[in-house]
């Protein structure tokens, strides 16, 4: 997969891409360490909220609201985004928002552009689109640079590098990097290392692409949460900031970001606040910016909301604690899930943004549906139940072709047995017929087609002779 | 107490010494079991998997068969679950108004065994004996699902004998997940390996729970790797007395 | 041509065809407001977690606080430091070559030593300091570009929780200002985890809580 095509067409079925990960010992190490590291801090500052539960339905419902009138809040964002002196545009899809945004830059004779970590503009392939265009996109995030000058796709919403480790990363940058042929592997030399080939950047070149964390509909007002100050640099230094975010971001009013404040450092960073929270409104003389574009993305989010229940997917507020707490995240880590959006989330964000039949479909079945990413979720939405109604559209589309698919054949006639009981009965005389051959040293140790993939490493616990039934008759009599 | 007991189809075919542990303590605690035998399946695979129209049609059935009902037991917390959480979803996709009310009251009379014992009847002790060193693997649909808590836990606390350790990570799964142990085989078995190391560091004999779905993939493992550790379900614990078991 | 607004509001409205067109909007919040502890309790509170970022903290009278801010600028070895124009002039502290912000390019803010600035109030619960660029707190830029930050923080404009500062920076936000929310130096846990102070905004951040009720001769630390 090239690392400039559009981040969210998938390539790959998960169980594949899984079985590949999960040989890597180094990937799994590495993810294992820093899920379990950031789950027990994020269990700290959570528990010591005692209103966390509040928090929770709050964002929940303050989202739920907003997308159900979503139309009045986009407008209203529009209106106030102007009123400040900034741009507001408008992009059906990836696509049309990449020419939007080179155009404005190509119009400013731009070579070079910085950017703050965006998903977004991954989601969009925004950097490949630029560099056709002969403009340079710099990413300015640690991560991101680990990331792109390792010519390596994310894995992971907050911690883009989460995949590398130290000695790997100082590799990169003693390949990519000026002035690194005496870099050590120390987490705090290689940062400084990065803050030196950027501050440079920072101070030479005048336009600036960031995401959007939220977008106030009442005061025109976009804030982007982060920790190194690559932000800052980003939105205060240029002469030409461009904002780029989905549509479902925008929130209605000012008074909302103080559950949003406190839900998005906790279940992200797992820290209280995290260092840098900026707050803008459009231009401001002598003040940042002197242009500001902000272009509202719908990119297959306006079918997401056609479809409601699976709506609540809109709600997210890209924390990450889905992927952090999720136990096969944990273990195959995010590249699996070929795309932007990796872990639960992304298990059921992806394939609403891929056309059916796409190896995307396999995504809702990447899960054991055990319920822990609903459990820590900030904005409340029940994953698990969305993977469901999912697998259920799935199987839906796949119905015209029932007669060569061999699990919907199964569930089917599994159906008619459940539904007559003395059919029910008969099958576990013939099931436990059937398992003779199967049978070693009372247990089952290898099974033919679909099956084998349970007895490859586990036994089967064969079937009873005597059903429970059978001996509640026999104890009646 | 006249209790209904809904045994779950895997269990029927599979475990069914789990459904006599369950009749046994029943019995002992002086309640009156019925067995409806027109059950089957509650649809659960089917409704997980994607087949909401055959779930859909499992749901009917099963209303239909403990209409008369008063209280339904069940060893499955993850059949629970699909009656108390999936059902209404399926009833309220179907726009049924009476179908949505019959629904709800089954899920509000349906009750998982431990959960019974414990926050129905107040019962943690129930008399049971089993000199054994066990571990507990809180599986994901009890925890999350069901908000089981403790109960499990505290029923085992006043086993006469019984020997408990922690299960380091008890609430993380197990890796089963259905059709996900067959169609995500490689992932699934990741997680079983982790699962069982954290048994194997318990030194405990047992590793029990309430989903024999989950202590079946458990066990696939520990039988495959030889680890003179085996799974039993919580129900079989409480039905031990001296002198072995009742049922 | 239908433009592509109209496309997406289109979408979105045919989208919602299942919402009311009046409806009840979400029921009131019941997270917590309003801090029910004491003052003296929320210096201690903010003190206690501004540490928790590796924040220096130190209290001291309005009349004691530039000479105390001298003392620590001078241990750090700073000789250059950046203010805003209207920096409160009783606040300045002495023996620095002090440079005053009207209008210096990004090179000459970035060759300083560090920045001094008040803000317009700060977060006991979460350790945070919020400027919204108004008076003493300089344009955004100011306190980015030096590696190191000096605060001034009046001890009345401590809020207990997130939601009182939301409510106290409304006016501000109302009127366009940027705000920036600071907890902390830059930081990046971006490599295995491990938190690495000071990526690309100061590696140092020092706050000094004016109180008068506070005794001058108690030094903090």
């Amino acid at each position: 997969m090239s690392v400039d095509s559009p981040g969210i067409i998938v390539e790959r079925a998960f169980p594949a891409a899984a079985r590949d990960a999960l040989r890597d010992s180094q990937l799994r190490r590495n993810i294992g360490k820093a899920t379990n590291t950031i789950r027990a801090k994020r269990k700290a500052v959570v528990a010591e909220m005692p209103d966390w539960q509040d928090l929770r339905d709050a964002g929940y419902a303050i989202k739920r609201d907003t997308l159900r009138h979503l139309d009045r809040h986009l407008l209203a964002l529009e209106a106030s985004v102007t009123a400040a002196g900034g741009t507001v545009h408008w992009a059906r899809d990836g696509e049309e928002a990449n020419r939007m945004v080179g155009d404005i830059l190509a119009g400013h004779q731009a070579k070079e552009v910085l950017k703050i970590k965006s998903l977004t503009t991954d989601e969009i392939g925004l950097n490949g689109a630029l560099s056709a265009r002969g403009i340079e996109p710099i990413e300015t995030d640690l991560a991101e640079v680990i990331v792109q000058k390792g010519h390596d796709r994310s894995s992971h919403i907050l911690v883009p590098a989460i995949h590398r480790n130290r000695a790997e990363i100082r590799e990169i940058f003693k390949r990519e990097l000026p002035d690194t042929e005496h870099l050590t592997d120390e987490p705090r030399d290689l940062a400084d290392a990065a803050r030196r080939y950027l501050r440079q950047k920072f101070l030479t070149v005048p336009y600036a692409i960031s995401g959007a964390n939220f977008a106030v509909a009442e005061t025109g007002s976009v804030a982007i949460f982060e920790s190194e100050g690559n932000g800052r640099m980003c939105l205060t230094l240029p002469r030409v900031l461009i904002s780029i975010m989905g549509i479902e971001k925008v929130i209605p009013r000012w008074a909302d970001m103080s559950a949003f404040l406190q839900l998005l450092p906790r279940s992200s960073t797992a820290e209280r606040m995290n260092p840098y929270n900026s707050v803008w409104s459009g231009t401001r003389a002598g003040e940042g910016p002197e242009e500001f574009h902000l272009v509202l993305l719908d990119n297959g989010r306006s079918d997401v909301l056609a479809d409601e229940p699976a709506r609540d997917t809109l709600n997210c507020i890209r924390c990450s604690a889905c992927l952090n707490i999720c136990p096969v995240y944990e273990r195959t880590g995010g590249r699996a899930y070929g795309s932007t959006y990796p872990g639960p989330i992304g298990a059921i964000l992806t394939p609403q943004m891929n056309a059916p039949p796409s190896p995307a479909d396999s995504l809702p079945f990447a899960s054991s549906l055990c319920g822990a990413c609903y459990e820590v979720c900030p904005v409340k939405i029940d994953i698990p139940r969305i993977l469901v109604h999912l697998r259920g559209k799935v199987v839906a589309a796949r119905g015209a072709k029932t007669a060569l698919d061999g699990e919907a054949l199964v569930m089917a006639a599994m159906a008619r047995v459940f539904e007559n009981p003395r059919l029910y009965a008969l099958a576990h005389k013939a099931a436990a017929i059937g398992q003779v051959p199967f049978i070693r040293d009372g247990a089952i140790k290898s099974l033919p087609g679909p099956l084998a993939g349970w007895t490859a490493m586990r036994d089967l616990t064969p079937i009873a002779k005597q059903s429970f039934r059978e001996w509640w008759k026999a104890r009646d009599r | 107490m006249k209790v209904s007991l809904f045994i779950s189809c895997f269990n029927d075919m599979l475990f069914p010494q789990t459904g006599r542990a369950v009749v046994s303590v029943l019995e002992r605690l002086g309640h009156e079991v019925a067995f409806p035998l027109e059950q089957t399946c509650c649809g659960q695979m089917h409704n997980n998997s994607g087949y909401g129209p055959e779930a859909t049609a499992l749901m009917r059935r099963f209303a239909d068969v403990f209409a008369d009902a008063e209280t339904i037991v069940c060893p499955s917390s993850s059949c629970v679950v699909t009656v108390r959480v999936a059902y209404p979803r399926l009833a309220a996709a179907t726009g049924d108004q009476q179908l949505i009310a019959r629904i709800a009251d089954l899920g509000a009379r349906t009750f998982e065994f431990a959960e019974f014992l414990v926050k129905k009847l107040g019962i943690e002790d129930v008399g049971a004996y089993y000199p054994h060193r066990v571990t507990y693997h809180s599986t994901c649909n009890s925890l999350r699902g069901l908000g089981l808590g403790d109960a499990a836990t505290r029923l085992l606390s006043h086993v006469r004998g019984l020997d408990f350790v922690e299960l380091p990570r008890a609430d993380e799964c197990c890796g089963f997940g259905g059709t996900f142990a067959i169609k995500n085989a490689d992932t699934s078995i990741a997680m079983l390996t982790d699962k069982l190391a954290a048994i194997r560091g318990t030194q405990a004999e047992i590793c029990t729970a309430v989903d024999n779905s989950c202590l079946m993939h458990i066990a696939g493992g520990l039988s495959r790797e030889r680890s003179g550790r085996r799974t039993l379900h919580l129900a079989e614990i409480l039905a031990s007395v001296e002198g072995g078991v009742a049922a | 041509m239908t433009s592509a607004k109209d496309t997406i509001l289109g979408r979105i409205r045919q989208a919602l065809v299942d919402v009311p067109e009046t409806e009840a909007g979400p029921e009131a919040w019941r997270f917590r407001q309003r801090s029910t502890e004491d003052h003296s309790a929320l210096l201690d509170r903010f003190t206690e977690r501004a540490r928790g970022y590796k924040v220096r903290v130190e209290r001291a009278t309005r009349a004691e606080a530039p000479a105390r801010a001298a003392r620590i600028l001078a241990e750090a070895g700073l000789v250059r430091l950046a203010l805003p124009a209207d920096f409160p002039v009783d606040l300045a502290p002495e023996g620095f070559d002090l440079l005053r912000d009207d209008g210096l390019d990004n090179a000459t803010i970035a060759a300083c030593d560090g920045v001094l600035t008040t803000c317009a109030c700060a977060i006991a619960e979460t350790g945070t300091l919020v400027l919204d660029h108004g008076v003493g707190q300089g344009r955004r830029k100011l306190t980015l570009l030096p590696d190191y930050h000096l605060c001034f923080v009046e001890a009345s404009a401590i809020l207990g929780l997130v939601p009182e500062a939301v409510e106290r920076m409304q006016p501000s936000v109302a009127a366009g200002r940027p705000l920036t929310f600071i907890s902390g130096p830059s930081a990046t846990s971006d490599i295995e985890l491990n938190r690495v102070e000071g990526v690309h905004g100061p590696r140092t951040l020092v706050v000094v809580i004016l109180d008068e009720a506070f005794p001058n001769e108690t030094e903090t630390h």
